[in-house]
């Protein structure tokens, strides 16, 4: 998958570099902004270097091919988490939301492929509307919020398929199904709609009045209030944005599967967040961008498929990689924080 | 241009603002003086609509308007460039001045090569050239705030209100501001220009007003009104005025050991401290006189260990004090009472007892238990000693009065046996009569050998409480005054004195 | 100023606010009491209420460890993970002996909770995001160490697991010790005053000197310990060490007890009392559903809506 495609959506203003007026700080302060911008990518290159100079078979067709279609998912998920921690909060319910979409979009699928995208778009995207709302006019704190809904989503995915009894299945040859199976030019159609969406995606968050709204809330609450930013409706739209993103990886992942299997999505929403930190955005909010989220995605993949490739080796160190990942991450994005403070 | 009259703010126990006139005239830059609770950040709340006034009238443009949120007041061209700068430091300069108006071009996006043509442009109108790409906290506080003003004049403001704009500006940065502000002030644009910074002031404004306990005191051309003067408005002191001693509750002088207990060396943190040094020998208080902003709580905060120091040195008794950490100041004797004792001072949710012991816990508890019977003693102790008026020793703290809550800190700090004990506006928002309890209370430790720091906004209190008054200016010492001297004239005097260290009468 | 005139002009509203966050979650479980007495059949047998009490234990005592970290200000999301690890470490080490194999699980926990306080205290990362780290990573090591189920057959461990005093089973002494044990602390010991101030006004605390880094260090670890307590607790009650499953969600039931037990996630308050019945009160709520025939569904559907309004209702204190 390209990533080029997607920092196409993202202008140049943050990269540049030119002739400091101010001197000092700036220097060392843009090169650990670039580190944080790009760190992820080269990581990414790196691991790809030495997984296909160790394996034979990992630059194949048919592992890249998987590697994409299975990062597609996960892909659209962090993206509306991006949003999400762009404007400093989290969304924990993305996992059960991601499994919900999926059954929704099973059971609606016999009622035509209308039926099984706009359903579980409608429920999740709903579920995503409270949290928001919670949050942004009640004021409740977004881990608390998004955790209940977590559990509530769960709730509602065991009542809709007799306490996860039944798994509805979708039609092979329904149009709903070639969404997720087929392909397009060699490429699986999910692939294609990722890529879509996280064009949109970087189009959005840099260059609309929305995403500079996002940036804002993020970056500084009370000023992007006393700026003039809608603050409260910026933060319900990024919950809708995140449960409806979730719903549709859900939907996705059905019509792939052919099937809408119960299990799926528990601990998908620390897999979201750590992409989306891997990649580079802020989880104090205020900085990041879509195109290191889609990277985070793909380090992480890489890493499982590099994990299974050794065979002796248990998925389960993929784990423990990424947490590691993530605390790495988190601990450099804090320090370089606690410098910018000191400035 | 934007007046207000007859406006009067009350804040439950505090009557804030009561008839206020003031008057934001076109093309003039005013200038608004007062201490500490003189009403000042009211007055301004109540002109951008942050609180809306509980009588009086507010006008723009010669009509009554009625603001409630600060948006409204900005889109009625009423523009704030606060202390700290309210902009978004993580977005680039370009985004955070077009923030909610960028310009557009198809399909609804933002033509970010317009915007930064129209930024940069803005910019340079002022007379500053930075790359409008960069992300705004890459520059300086002076140019974000240069930023923040480019941002508040593209909006078409038409009022300006600058609250301590140049509290941490370079003097370069400071001369940049100004040639805005005159700018601004060709253009017709009213501006209200808050600072303590006297030279400032004359330099920059046309005409002040001065706010003292939430009255005008004085309002009119700057021009003519010389310093020595608008500092007694200020302060509400006349210069030669007669005074009894005996109005506050302190005694006099005490009798001072000879070596000092507390030495502190060519403090320095930049922006805020520039080689201050002061020392105090057990038994005597010092005051640390200046006006706000001049440094007096960031020198006790260094002392404590509570402000990070650039350079400078600590010691009591002769030992030095690592800085930078306020448990090795309290085990080295120095203690302080801080300014903002709601958020710093007490912890609300504990109870009187508790507070009082938080800080002498671990010399309070066996093994790591508290032993429950020294406290009540102690505590018992103060409370009778401090005359802390409680339901009792469970009552919460943060359901106490003020001047109560002061007494549980002075009591949180005695049990802890110091040797320095640094006062940060120890009587301010208390009533009367804990005032001169308090007030007797110190004389009591001084006259025990304690070592006393006093900072007070209340002249006459700082005068007749402290044995010698250190004046700070702009985080400098520029004065002391000894024995016969500690008076309010002295005072008053220092403080208003022109920096080239001549007077100005 | 204004805090005052607020308390008073809302006296009433807020009197009665303040009762439902402080008795609101006894009321509660007592009218579940009442309300199984009276409807569900079989409800008040011996029998039954030690079943209850056996589920609830490993709850608790890893909300005993949620409480102290909520009351800093923070939150703690590695307890489920600091389970599973602890029942690997437990099946793991189970050839020296059940004694030697749980403390191993325990320095498990420990180490956890040692880095989660590291992070949080010395980095300065927020709770949230530091204790994510680990949970992700806990449970892969858990699953690195451990990677499928495996019958714990330990005479040992299933004596403590399924063994009892007086009826009184083991873990249900535990669980009591430790609860007994965590509000002794809070309420006597100068660490549990330090919590307190600390999570109350972090400024005021330093100010005051206290050992703020040390105490959230300390918070952690005993986070940490008693979520690997709860994990051998729960291995020896099932028989069994099943890293994949065991403490998913556990994070959530416990946020869950400590918030309607009226602790606020804003800190300076720990009510270890009403933690006990918070944990009681979902399980006598996932009980009743379940004797009533309603099915698991409704229970995390009841759940959430219970989170939602026990923190609703302590938002008033918090924004305080």
């Amino acid at each position: 998958m390209t990533t080029g495609t997607t920092e196409a959506g993202m202008p140049a203003d943050t990269v540049h570099l030119d002739a400091d007026e101010q001197g000092g700080p700036g220097r060392a302060e843009r090169l650990s902004a670039l580190a944080q911008q790009h760190g992820a990518l080269v990581t990414l290159l790196l691991a790809m270097v030495v997984a296909s100079l160790s394996f034979d078979t990992f630059l194949t067709g048919d592992n890249l091919e998987n590697m994409a279609l299975s990062s597609a998912f996960l892909a659209v998920v962090a993206l509306g988490m991006t949003f999400v921690i762009v404007t400093g909060g989290i969304d924990l319910s993305v996992g059960s939301l991601f499994a919900l979409g999926g059954v929704l979009a099973a059971w609606g699928s016999q009622y035509g492929t209308a039926v099984a995208l706009l359903l579980p778009l409608a429920v999740c995207g709903l579920i995503g509307l409270v949290n928001g709302l919670l949050i942004a006019r009640s004021g409740l704190a977004p881990f608390i919020v998004t955790l209940a809904a977590m559990l509530g989503a769960r709730g509602i995915l065991l009542a809709v398929t007799d306490e996860g009894s039944r798994t509805y299945l979708v039609d092979k040859d329904s149009f709903f199904a070639t969404l997720g199976q087929g392909s397009l030019l060699g490429i699986g159609v999910p692939v294609w709609i990722t890529v879509a969406l996280f064009v949109l995606g970087a189009v959005v968050l840099r260059r609309s009045r929305f995403g500079q709204y996002v940036y804002a809330v993020g970056g500084n609450e009370d000023a992007a209030a006393l700026m003039g930013a809608p603050v409260a409706r910026t933060k319900i739209a990024v919950y809708t944005l995140s449960g409806l993103y979730a719903g549709l990886a859900g939907a996705l992942n059905a019509a792939w599967l052919v099937s809408g299997v119960t299990i799926l999505g528990s601990g998908m929403e620390l897999e979201a967040i750590s992409a989306v930190v891997i990649g580079g955005t802020l989880l104090t909010g205020g900085f990041g961008f879509v195109s290191g989220s889609l990277v985070g995605v793909l380090l992480l993949k890489v890493i499982q498929n590099v994990i299974n490739q050794i065979g002796s080796l248990d998925s389960a160190y993929q784990q423990v990689v990424s947490g590691a990942f993530l605390a790495v991450v988190v601990v450099a994005q804090t320090w370089l924080g606690h410098r910018r403070r000191m400035l | 241009m934007l007046s207000v009259t007859g406006v009067s703010k009350i804040f439950p126990g505090v009557r804030a603002l009561s008839d206020v006139d003031f008057t934001a005239r076109a093309g003039q830059v005013h200038a608004l003086v007062g201490e500490n609770g003189a009403g000042k950040s009211t007055l301004i709340k109540v002109l951008t609509g942050v609180h809306p006034p509980d009588a009086g009238e507010v006008r723009h443009d010669g009509r009554p308007v009625r603001f409630t949120t600060p948006l409204q007041a900005q889109q009625a061209g009423i523009s704030t460039i606060y202390q700290e700068v309210n902009l978004v430091p993580l977005m680039s300069v370009a985004r955070n001045l077009f923030l909610g108006r960028e310009p557009r071009g198809r399909l609804g996006l933002i033509d970010f090569r317009r915007m930064r043509r129209e930024a940069d442009e803005a910019l340079r109108a002022l007379g500053i050239r930075v790359d409008v790409r960069r992300p705004l906290r890459e520059l300086g506080v002076g140019a974000q705030q240069m930023v923040a003003l480019a941002r508040a004049v593209a909006v078409d403001a038409r009022v300006v209100v600058m609250d301590e704009p140049t509290s941490s500006l370079e003097p370069r940065e400071v001369h940049t501001l100004f040639e805005v502000i005159r700018l601004l002030r060709d253009r017709g644009v009213a501006v209200v220009y808050v600072s303590h910074r006297m030279d400032e002031l004359y330099e920059i404004c046309d005409a002040v007003t001065v706010l003292r306990d939430g009255r005008v005191v004085h309002t009119g051309p700057l021009a003519g009104l010389d310093r020595l003067r608008l500092v007694s408005l200020m302060l509400g002191r006349d210069i030669g005025e007669v005074r009894g001693e005996g109005l506050t509750k302190f005694t006099g002088s005490h009798h001072a050991a000879a070596e000092p207990v507390l030495n502190a060396e060519g403090l320095t943190v930049r922006h805020q401290l520039h080689e201050v040094s002061l020392s105090i020998r057990p038994g005597e208080v010092v005051g640390l006189g200046g006006l706000l902003g001049s440094g007096r709580s960031e020198t006790a905060r260094a002392v404590a260990g509570a402000l990070p120091t650039d350079a400078g040195r600590v010691s009591v008794g002769g030992v030095p004090v690592r800085g930078g950490s306020p448990p090795a100041a309290i085990r080295a004797g120095i203690s302080l009472l801080p300014e903002d004792r709601k958020a710093e001072g007490i912890v609300p949710g504990l109870s009187v007892r508790e507070n009082i012991a938080l800080a002498a816990l671990p010399a309070l508890s066996r093994f790591g238990l508290v032993d429950d019977a020294r406290i009540d003693r102690i505590v018992d102790t103060f409370v009778r000693r401090l005359r802390i008026k409680t339901a009792g020793p469970h009552q919460k703290v943060g359901e106490l009065s003020g001047g109560n809550q002061q007494k549980v800190l002075l009591a949180r700090w005695l049990a802890v046996h110091p040797k320095v004990l640094l006062l940060d506006e120890p009587t301010r928002g208390i009533d009367v009569g804990a005032k001169a309890e308090v007030q007797a209370l110190i004389d009591e430790l001084a006259e025990d050998g304690l070592a006393v720091l006093l900072i007070s906004s209340d002249t006459e209190e700082l005068i007749e409480g402290s044995d010698r008054v250190v004046v700070l200016k702009d985080g400098r010492v520029v004065d002391e005054l000894t024995g016969d001297a500690v008076t309010e004239d002295a005072l008053l005097r220092a403080v208003a004195a022109v920096p080239a260290g001549g007077r100005d009468d | 100023m204004t805090e005052l005139a607020v308390a008073r002009g809302a006296l009433d509203r807020g009197r009665l606010l303040r009762l439902a966050q402080q008795y609101g979650v006894y009321a509660g479980v007592a009218a579940l009491l009442l309300f199984n007495f009276a409807f569900t059949p079989h409800f008040a047998s011996a029998e039954n209420f030690r079943t209850q009490a056996v589920q609830v234990a490993p709850v608790l005592i890893v909300a005993l460890g949620m409480a102290l970290a909520i009351g800093t200000e923070g939150v703690d999301l590695s307890v489920g993970s600091v389970m599973a690890l602890a029942t690997s470490l437990l099946s793991l080490y189970l050839g020296y002996g059940p004694w030697v194999a749980a403390l191993v699980a325990v320095v498990g926990g420990v180490l956890v909770g040692l880095a989660n306080g590291a992070l949080v205290a010395f980095v300065g990362v927020q709770p949230i995001v530091a204790t994510l780290a680990l949970m992700v990573a806990a449970r892969g090591l858990a699953l690195v160490l451990l990677p499928q189920l495996k019958d714990v057959r330990d005479p040992g461990m299933s004596a403590l697991g399924s063994g009892d005093v007086l009826g009184v089973p083991y873990l249900v002494l535990i669980a009591a010790a430790l609860a007994l044990l965590v509000a002794f602390v809070v309420r006597r010991s100068t660490f549990g005053r330090q919590l307190l101030a600390i999570g109350d006004s972090r400024p005021a605390a330093r100010l005051a000197g206290l050992p703020v880094r040390r105490v959230l260090i300390v918070v952690y670890v005993c986070s940490g310990a008693l979520a690997a307590v709860a994990g051998v607790l729960a291995t020896a009650r099932l028989t069994a060490s099943d890293p994949t499953s065991l403490g998913t969600l556990m994070e959530l039931s416990a946020i869950t007890a400590v918030v309607v037990g009226g602790t606020p996630l804003s800190g300076g308050r720990v009510r270890i009392g009403g933690t006990v019945a918070g944990a009681v009160l979902i399980q006598l709520l996932t009980t009743t559903l379940v004797k009533h025939d309603l099915p698991p569904s409704w229970t995390q559907m009841a759940q959430a809506v219970v989170i939602v309004a026990a923190v609703y209702a302590a938002r008033e204190r918090g924004k305080r």
